[in-house]
């Protein structure tokens, strides 16, 4: 079967197994939060509605109603999914579509900045190491980032806040530790704007850069050592090849590859770590509502944060992944195996 | 294995077709009878002695035991005090410490009819040798909290762990080694698992379940950290079964749990101790942070996140003139004990490595091989 085919399947069976996943554990919530928008519908019908009305508030809001028996509810929810509705949420006090559409493209900035700085860094920095092998830039890269990789990314973040954003140096003024953006900042392509997005996503990416460029990076060095011994450098290296060519597109880029699955995995690490992270910063991603949910068990706000993460991950990996073919080509072969 | 001569009944020495006489040829070999203590010593050394002798040649590896276990020896003690022997108050009071260990409780309030002795509040860090790390502003003794949360948190470790590489290792093995039908119905339900983020699902799923026991709480947070372990077993699996020497086990017609067990399993050792580090690492990191931003409920020092939690929350630490002391001090512990986790699985790679054991007994092996990479990208 074609690569491409499979994985798209498989990127639409694990859709369809998050949405219903989602939808078991809604059901599971405790009856009180589910009683909340009863309640709720009840109250903004007035006491002489007609229950069917109500019914129907409350089926709009939660996407199914807690009383429809199990198949009802089922195909209620996913119908309300598939025309792209995730209900209303009391705590947010509006549509979640429109606070989903605002939170989302935040939460990937952060995440991108954090993914983009965590691989340029990490890859730089490995390949040089492995140049370097045993010199003491080497060693003490090798324990630094030993250290590091053993603090969690909140803890940064906490030691970010207090002595880089709290710090009023030449530069250290410059990062703000709480929000998206200042108060007076007007959206729009304008240097300001852009300028301010970027301060204030930077320690938030920073606190995930920080933590977990050590073991990309000694992940990356460890592969160049390897692939430094192969005959075909040496091979290479006989023809006279310029060592930039031999560095980039034959080191590189095979030291790179088995660091894809890395990539893939620190996406949806760190679109989950938002929900933590974004806490800390008071930054209003996605992240950033699951604690509101949580804190008032709000069932609606918990399952569109749960399912929005899930399915940018989802997504994201799904198309990070059919990039990996430009990379690597032998994977178009698919089952078959390496062709000898 | 000593080979047991087959032509000695009579004694006689009889010519053998090589030249030699079969005296001559076995004669330090005695049949040598192996006996259950014999057995069992040789069990203890291949699998105690000889790796616990290469883990601690190697300074990660020396260095992260004795992290791990002074936790553990101080999980021990503050376990055996809870449950009323105190040896580690009898110690310390021998020593002569200005120190002892007692509930870390408020100043305010009493319980069970007992007022709490608290200590005077807001003491910093270092200044006072009776509460060495400093008060919180309700008179805790934040060592006494640091140390009371331990024992739980190791729980939760052991827990997580255990249940990932369990998981891990079955999904992993099973799929791997049966193939077909089998394979793809558990490789796709993995893929399913590793591509939803934990810590979302983690925190939706207690608010379902709202645990309180430290062994939940640790499975219920590596609820899908075991399928890229499973994984990576998998495809491991799926080249060690063409080997010929398991080909070899299965036209003898060994069972299959059987050759899962004796040819396949000790192959993935490595990946499995490395895994178990980093799914112990991924329990402290989420459990923390659950308690830290009270995702977990708690009414005493549970956790070290609890700490952070009473700081952040209702000191505001995190403000520009906020107690800093009270964050940092529960942190400290949380980036040790995954120092030592990381250090021990940096070292492990070379723990199971044939190449490295053979060097360390002795033998010659010049080959500087470079070390496989086991570790799992990044958690």
């Amino acid at each position: 079967m074609n690569w491409y085919v499979k994985r798209t399947g498989q990127a639409l069976i694990t859709l369809w197994a998050v949405v219903t996943l989602a939808f078991f554990l809604t059901r599971q919530m405790p009856g009180s939060a589910m009683e909340r928008y009863v309640d709720r519908a009840q109250q903004n019908l007035g006491p002489n509605a007609d229950p069917a009305q109500i019914r129907r508030a409350v089926a709009d809001q939660m996407m199914f109603h807690p009383d429809d028996s199990f198949w009802e509810a089922y195909s209620t929810y996913m119908e309300s999914l598939l025309t792209g509705n995730l209900g209303y949420s009391i705590e947010a006090g509006d549509n979640l579509n429109t606070v989903m559409a605002d939170a989302i493209p935040w939460t990937l900035f952060v995440m991108a900045l954090a993914t983009f700085g965590l691989f340029g860094i990490s890859l730089a920095l490995g390949a040089i190491m492995a140049y370097k092998e045993g010199s003491l830039f080497d060693l003490s890269n090798t324990l630094v980032g030993m250290f590091t990789t053993s603090i969690p990314y909140y803890v940064a973040g906490v030691l970010l806040i207090i002595y880089v954003g709290f710090g009023d140096g030449f530069v250290t003024q410059h990062f703000p530790t709480r929000d998206r953006l200042p108060h007076t900042a007007s959206p729009g392509f304008n240097l300001d704007f852009v300028i301010a997005a970027f301060s204030h996503a930077t320690l938030p990416a920073l606190s995930f850069i920080l933590t977990a460029y050590g073991l990309l990076a000694l992940s990356m060095r460890g592969n160049s050592i390897q692939v430094l011994g192969e005959d075909y450098v040496r091979v290479a290296q006989l023809r006279g090849l310029p060592e930039r060519r031999i560095a980039l597109r034959y080191v590189g880029r095979n030291a790179v590859l088995p660091l894809y699955t890395s990539l893939l995995l620190s996406i949806g690490f760190m679109m989950g770590a938002s929900v933590i992270l974004e806490q800390i910063f008071n930054y209003r991603g996605v992240g950033f509502w699951m604690w509101r949910a949580i804190d008032v068990m709000d069932v609606t706000l918990m399952m569109a944060v749960f399912l929005m993460i899930t399915i940018s991950v989802v997504l994201a990996t799904f198309f990070a992944d059919l990039t990996y073919g430009f990379l690597d080509p032998r994977i178009k072969t698919g089952d078959e195996g390496e062709a000898y | 294995m000593k080979v047991k001569p087959t032509e000695d009944e009579d004694g006689a020495v009889e010519l053998r077709t090589d030249g030699g006489t079969s005296d001559q040829m076995f004669e330090d070999a005695d049949p040598t009878d192996v006996g259950p203590l014999t057995q069992a010593k040789e069990i203890l050394y291949e699998g105690l002695v000889a790796p616990a002798k290469i883990a601690w040649s190697d300074w990660r590896t020396k260095t992260g035991i004795v992290i791990l276990g002074t936790f553990v020896l101080i999980a021990v003690l503050v376990d055996l005090h809870q449950n009323g022997y105190t040896i580690l108050n009898d110690f310390l009071g021998l020593v002569g410490s200005p120190w002892e260990l007692t509930e870390p409780s408020s100043a305010f309030g009493c319980s069970n009819g007992e007022c709490a002795q608290g200590y005077e509040r807001d003491r910093k860090p270092f200044q006072n040798w009776e509460t060495p790390l400093g008060t919180d502003p309700e008179g805790r003794d934040i060592l006494a909290g640091v140390v009371w949360a331990t024992p739980r948190m190791l729980r939760m470790v052991v827990a997580g762990g255990v249940f990932s590489i369990g998981m891990a290792t079955i999904v992993g093995t099973v799929s791997g080694y049966k193939g077909g039908t089998t394979d793809q119905v558990l490789m796709t339900l993995t893929d399913i698992a590793l591509s939803i983020p934990g810590l979302p699902l983690v925190i939706v799923l207690i608010a379902v379940i709202n645990p309180s026991s430290p062994y939940i709480i640790g499975v219920v947070i590596v609820i899908n950290v075991w399928a890229g372990l499973a994984r990576t077993i998998q495809s491991q699996v799926l080249s060690l079964r063409e080997q010929s020497y398991v080909e070899a086990s299965r036209t003898m017609g060994i069972r299959t749990p059987k050759i899962i067990q004796k040819d396949i399993l000790p192959n993935l050792m490595p990946y499995i101790m490395v895994n178990f580090v980093y799914s112990a690492r991924r329990v402290i990191y989420d459990s923390v942070g659950l308690y830290f931003l009270g995702f977990l409920e708690f009414e005493t020092i549970a956790n070290w996140g609890v700490m952070m939690n009473w700081a952040y929350a209702n000191q505001g630490a995190l403000t520009q003139s906020g107690p800093r002391y009270l964050i940092i001090v529960p942190m400290a512990p949380i980036v040790l004990l995954s120092f030592g986790l990381i250090l021990l699985s940096q070292g492990t790679d070379r723990l199971f490595n044939p190449r490295v054991r053979t060097r360390h007994e002795g033998d010659t092996v010049e080959e500087e091989e470079e070390e496989d990479q086991v570790q799992p990208a990044m958690v």
